[in-house]
């Protein structure tokens, strides 16, 4: 990806997820979720994950966000009156966050590797990662399957009334 | 035309993580602080997808599926929970929600 582009797109992925944290009303919230979801599956394109952009738009945009608006319009969530919390708290989260993410950064920025080897051009391809998927990761793939069923039951039995 | 270095990736996704961390710890909405739970699950799936082209094997990108199928599950579950809680307490304030906290 084309270094001017990729600062455009982070530039506009960080005010996304800083309107999601920032913004007293929860449908904008998840409004900037989408958008953030959206430029990251882009960024996975361009790493070479196709499927795992798709996956993205699909999974998360497609399927979370609309279950998380579906949530916030069920329960007619306004305006906050306090969104936030106390200053002090706002105060420690903001330094503490500047803190995590000049470690990180500092962890980060020096990382070898220019823009990674040459690779295949098949590689991110559903072929590709589907062979990884049932060979060297077969068990927890199987494993995936119960995980969801018993998530569905749970939610189902959570939500169901009188089922104190 | 160079491509992109992938610490740059690395350093979005550092101030991504950042930002949800902060979010989970200001705001008193829980289906914002959940959002801001599902921003570093995505941070942390813009590293893995980033390393695994650095280090050219797709490993990497098993992983974010795992991750994606753990965050579907979490979403279905913890939204049941916030459903039901909110038919007991009428709330989502997670200050009023402390019962468990002390």
């Amino acid at each position: 990806m084309n270094p001017v582009l990729f600062l455009l797109l982070a530039l506009l992925t960080l005010t996304a997820a800083l309107t999601v944290v920032l913004h007293p009303k929860p449908v904008h919230s998840a409004c900037a979720l989408v958008v953030t979801l959206f430029v990251l599956s882009v960024f996975f394109v361009a790493l070479d994950a196709q499927l795992i952009g798709v996956l993205q738009i699909v999974v998360y945009a497609g399927a979370i966000v609309v279950l998380l608006l579906f949530v916030i319009m069920l329960l007619n969530l306004q305006m906050e009156s306090h969104a936030f919390g106390p200053g002090w708290v706002v105060a420690a989260a903001v330094g503490g966050g500047l803190m995590l993410a000049a470690v990180l950064v500092s962890q980060v920025w020096w990382a070898p590797g220019g823009a990674g080897p040459a690779v295949s051009a098949e590689f991110g391809y559903p072929k590709e990662v589907a062979q990884l998927l049932f060979t060297t990761y077969l068990l927890p793939f199987e494993l995936t399957s119960v995980l969801l069923l018993v998530a569905i039951v749970g939610a189902v039995a959570l939500t169901k009334k009188g089922l104190q | 035309m160079t491509p992109t270095p992938i610490s740059w990736y690395l350093t979005l996704s550092a101030m991504l993580f950042a930002i949800g961390v902060a979010g989970v710890v200001v705001r008193r909405n829980i289906i914002v602080i959940f959002m801001a739970i599902e921003l570093m699950l995505n941070a942390v799936n813009l590293t893995f997808v980033a390393f695994a082209r650095a280090l050219g094997t797709m490993d990497g990108q098993v992983i974010v599926f795992f991750v994606m199928t753990v965050a579907a599950a979490e979403a279905a579950v913890g939204l049941a929970i916030i459903i039901a809680l909110f038919r007991t307490r009428e709330t989502t304030n997670a200050d009023e929600l402390a019962t468990l906290k002390w």
